[in-house]
C-alpha cells in the first residue's frame, strides 16, 4: 500500500462529546487508503462504534474533521445524501427493511438516490444477490431470512450502491455462531476483490486474514495503528497487548 | 312500552339512511382521512422538526386535547367564516355550510388524537432504521416516507381504525349544531312524530351494530397483519 | 381577527364582558361561567366517583377464572363502549323512564335536577366500560406468578386480589386512569344535550346573551386548560406518592 496515495478516508483531530459526561472520541486521527482494509478494534466502550459513524455523519463531531473521497463530511455545500450513498454501510443488526421484500430493499435507494431505472436497479441488485449466494431469495421478505442470511442481503444493499468504501459496524456479533463464518467468507471475498474496508470487528481470524492495519481503541482514543503483522506479533502498547491476550487465549 | 311503534322507524328508514348515514360515513370517511394527513405531519414536525416548529405542533396537540368536542366544535363553527373572510381577504365573514365546518372541526380535532398515535408508531421503529436509510443516501424525508412510515402504518393500522370508530360515534356530536347526521335525523323524526323512544332506542341499536361490528372487524386485522421481521 | 379595509366587517372583541351583568339577573357573566365551571366539575366527580366503583368490579369480573363472570364483564364493556355517549345520555333520560312503571316515571320526569342526575349516571356508567379495560389489563400486566403465590399461601380469591393484584395494578394504571378522569371532564359537556349548563353549555350562554362568542369560548378554553393542567400536576404527584421503591422506573 502506498502511504502516498490519497486516502478515501481521512479522519484528523476528531473530538466528540454527548451533552454530560465523557468524550467518546478524543483526538483521533486515521486514513484508510484506496484499496485498504482496516480493522478497528478494541473493548466495548472503547469508542470505536462511534467512530465509524462519523464517517457517514449519522453521528455529529464536535471538533476535527473527516473527508471521504476528497469531500468534507458535513462540510458547506457538500450534498450528504450524494456523499453517504458512496459509503455503503452495514449494520450490527443488519437494519434491512422489513415491510421490503429483499429485492426492494436493495432497489429503494438506486432508484430514489442514485435515479436508476426500476430495470436496471433490479438487475444490478440480481447480480449482487447472486454474489452473495442469495438470488433465490430475492422475493422473501427480511423476516423470512436467517440472520446471517440477512446481514449477507444488507451487504449486498450497500454494494448495490457502487460505493467507494464499505464500513462494517461489528457486522457479526448479533449472529447466532454458526452464521458468522458464512457472513465472513462474503466479507473476505469482497476485501480480496481490491474493495476499501473499515471494519469494526472483534474476529481477529478476519483480521489476520485480510486486514492490511489495525487500529486498536480504548476509551475514546486510538491506542496503536500497525500492519497486521506487527499488531499480531508484538503490539506496542500494554492496552493493546492486554486486550488481544483476552481474546485469543479463550 | 306496550305501544312500540316500529312502523315509525320503517317508514323513516329511508330518510335516517340516506340522508343521516350518509353524512355520518361521509364525514367519518373524510375527517378520519383528513385527520390521519395532519395528524402524520404534526407528528413528524414535533419529532424532526426544529425547536420552535415542534413546539407549536406539541403545543396545538396538547390545546385541543384538553378540550372538549363539543366546544371545539362551537369554536369553529363560529370561527370559521372569520378564518374564510381572512383567507380570502373579504370584507364580510364567509358563510359555510354545516358539513364544511363540521369536516375541519373534526380534521382538525381528530388530528390531534392521530398524531399521537403516529407519534407512538414512530418512536417505536427501531433507531438503526432511520440511520439505515440515511446510510444509504435517502434524504430524511425519504427515510420517513419509504423506510418508516410504511412499517408505522401498518403496526398502527389497528389503533388508527380503532380511533376512527370513536370518530364516527364522535359525530353524532353534530346534534349541537342541528345538522341531520344519522342522529339528527332520527332525532327530527322523533320531535316531529313525539316518538323519542322509538326512534332514540333504534338509533342506538344501529350505532351500536356498527361499532361492534368494526370492532371486531379491527380485532382479526390485528392477527392478520403483523410486519414479518 | 384581521380587520381589512375601513369597512371591512369584523369582529368586535370586548373582553370587558365578564363583568357585565348578564340578563339572568343574578349576577355577573363571569358568575355564569362560574357556576357552569362548579357543575361541571361536580357532574365529573360523582361520575368519575360510579365508573371507578363499577369499572373496578367489572374490571376485576373479567379476569376471574371460568366463563360467566369474564363474560358478563366484556358484555357490559361493549355495550357502553359501542354506542355514542351523546346517544347513551338520551337513552337514561328520553327511554329509560318510559321502561319503568308509570308512577316512577312521572317521580323521574319530575325531578328538579333530571339532567345532572342523568348526566351522572349516563357519564359514570359510559366511563365505567373504559375503567374495566384499564383495571383488567393492568391485572393481566402482573406477572402469573404473583396470583400463585398469594394462593399458595393460603389467600381466598377476594383476598388476592384486594391485598396483592389490585394493589399493584392500580399503581401499573395511574397514567391511562388519570387521561380517563380528564375524558370525564371534558365529556360533562355532552351533557348540554339534556339541558345541564355546564362550562360549554354557559359559555354558549353567554354567546347567545351577549354575541361575545370568543371571549366566552377563550374564557372556557382557560378553564379547561386550567383544570388539565391541574389535574395533570396531581396524577403525577399521586404516582410519585404511592410508587414501589424499585419497581420500574426509579
Amino acid at each position: 500500500m502506498s502511504s502516498t496515495a490519497e486516502p478515501v478516508i481521512r479522519i484528523e483531530h476528531v473530538t466528540k462529546s454527548y451533552t454530560s459526561g465523557m468524550p467518546v472520541l478524543r483526538d483521533v486521527s486515521l486514513t484508510v487508503a484506496r484499496g485498504e482494509v482496516v480493522v478497528v478494534c478494541g473493548p466495548s466502550g472503547s469508542g470505536k462504534s462511534t467512530l465509524i459513524k462519523c464517517v457517514n455523519a449519522l453521528e455529529p463531531i464536535q471538533q476535527g474533521r473527516i473527508t471521504v473521497d476528497g469531500e468534507q463530511v458535513g462540510g458547506k455545500g457538500v450534498n450528504l445524501p450524494r456523499l453517504r450513498a458512496r459509503v455503503g454501510m452495514v449494520f450490527q443488526h443488519f437494519e434491512l427493511f422489513p415491510h421490503m421484500r429483499v429485492l426492494d430493499n436493495l432497489c429503494l435507494a438506486q432508484c430514489k438516490v442514485l435515479g436508476r431505472s426500476r430495470q436496471e436497479a433490479e438487475s444490478r441488485s440480481e447480480a449482487l444477490l447472486d454474489r452473495v449466494g442469495l438470488k433465490a431469495f430475492a422475493g422473501k421478505h427480511p423476516g423470512q431470512l436467517s440472520g446471517g442470511q440477512q446481514q449477507r442481503v444488507a451487504i449486498a444493499r450497500a454494494l448495490a450502491m457502487d460505493p467507494v468504501v464499505m464500513l462494517f459496524d461489528e457486522a457479526t456479533s448479533a449472529l447466532d455462531p454458526e452464521m458468522v463464518s458464512e457472513v465472513l467468507d462474503v466479507m473476505v471475498e469482497l476485501a480480496r476483490s481490491g474493495m476499501t474496508m473499515m471494519v469494526v470487528t472483534h474476529e481477529m481470524g478476519f483480521a489476520r486474514k485480510v486486514a492490511h492495519r489495525v487500529v486498536f481503541m480504548d476509551q475514546g482514543e486510538v491506542v496503536e495503528d500497525s500492519p497486521t503483522t506487527v499488531f499480531f506479533e508484538g503490539a506496542q502498547s500494554p492496552r493493546a497487548r492486554q486486550f488481544l491476550s483476552k481474546i485469543l487465549t479463550y | 312500552m306496550s305501544n312500540f311503534d316500529f312502523e315509525i322507524i320503517g317508514r323513516s328508514l329511508g330518510y335516517l339512511f340516506f340522508e343521516g348515514m350518509r353524512f355520518t360515513l361521509t364525514l367519518t370517511f373524510l375527517a378520519a382521512i383528513g385527520g390521519v394527513i395532519l395528524g402524520t405531519g404534526l407528528a413528524i414536525i414535533r419529532l424532526s422538526g426544529g425547536r420552535v416548529l415542534s413546539a407549536v405542533a406539541a403545543g396545538y396537540v396538547n390545546l385541543v386535547r384538553a378540550l372538549p368536542l363539543v366546544l371545539v366544535i362551537f369554536w369553529f363553527y363560529f370561527l370559521v367564516p372569520y378564518l374564510g373572510q381572512w383567507l380570502t381577504g373579504s370584507s364580510r365573514p364567509i358563510h359555510v355550510g354545516g358539513f364544511a365546518s363540521a369536516l375541519i372541526t373534526f380534521i382538525v380535532f381528530e388530528a390531534a388524537y392521530f398524531s399521537e398515535i403516529m407519534r407512538a408508531g414512530i418512536a417505536s421503529i427501531p433507531r438503526g432504521q432511520a440511520a439505515a436509510g440515511l446510510a444509504l443516501g435517502l434524504t430524511p424525508l425519504q427515510s420517513m416516507r419509504y423506510v418508516i412510515l410504511p412499517q408505522v402504518f401498518r403496526i398502527m393500522l389497528p389503533v388508527l381504525l380503532t380511533q376512527t370508530i370513536v370518530l364516527f360515534q364522535d359525530t353524532s356530536l353534530v346534534y349541537v349544531l342541528s345538522i341531520t347526521d344519522f342522529l339528527g335525523a332520527a332525532s327530527k323524526i322523533a320531535q316531529r312524530d313525539g316518538r323519542l323512544v322509538e326512534m332514540y332506542s333504534f338509533a342506538a341499536l344501529v350505532y351500536f351494530i356498527v361499532s361492534f361490528a368494526a370492532s371486531r372487524g379491527v380485532q382479526r386485522l390485528r392477527a392478520l397483519i403483523a410486519v414479518p421481521r | 381577527m384581521h380587520r381589512h379595509q375601513g369597512r371591512a366587517v369584523g369582529y368586535n372583541w370586548n373582553w370587558g364582558i365578564f363583568w357585565e351583568q348578564s340578563p339572568e339577573g343574578n349576577g355577573t357573566y363571569l358568575d355564569m361561567l362560574v357556576q357552569g365551571l362548579g357543575t361541571t366539575l361536580l357532574t365529573a366527580a360523582l361520575a368519575w366517583i360510579i365508573a371507578l366503583v363499577v369499572g373496578s368490579a367489572v374490571g376485576v369480573l373479567r379476569t376471574l377464572p371460568g366463563r360467566t363472570a369474564p363474560l358478563l364483564a366484556s358484555a357490559w364493556i361493549e355495550l357502553f363502549r359501542n354506542m355514542p355517549l351523546l346517544v347513551q345520555l338520551f337513552l337514561w333520560y328520553f327511554v329509560f323512564p318510559d321502561l319503568l312503571p308509570t308512577p316512577w316515571a312521572i317521580w323521574l320526569k319530575q325531578l328538579p335536577n333530571a339532567s345532572f342526575v342523568t348526566a351522572v349516571i349516563g357519564i359514570g356508567f359510559f366511563m365505567s366500560a373504559r375503567v374495566a379495560v384499564q383495571i383488567s389489563s393492568g391485572i393481566e400486566a402482573l406477572p402469573l406468578g404473583q396470583r400463585a403465590a398469594a394462593t399458595a399461601l393460603g389467600l381466598t380469591s377476594a383476598q388476592t386480589y384486594r391485598y396483592v393484584l389490585l394493589p399493584m395494578a392500580f399503581r401499573i394504571i395511574l397514567p391511562p386512569l388519570t387521561s380517563e378522569l380528564l375524558n370525564t371532564i371534558k365529556n360533562t359537556s355532552v351533557a348540554l344535550t339534556i339541558g345541564l349548563a355546564e362550562l360549554t353549555a354557559r359559555a354558549r350562554a353567554v354567546q347567545e346573551f351577549s354575541f361575545q362568542v370568543f371571549e366566552a369560548f377563550t374564557a372556557a378554553t382557560l378553564a379547561y386548560l386550567a383544570i388539565n393542567l391541574i389535574a395533570t400536576l396531581a396524577a403525577r404527584w399521586l404516582e410519585s406518592r404511592v410508587r414501589v421503591p424499585g419497581y420500574g422506573k426509579a
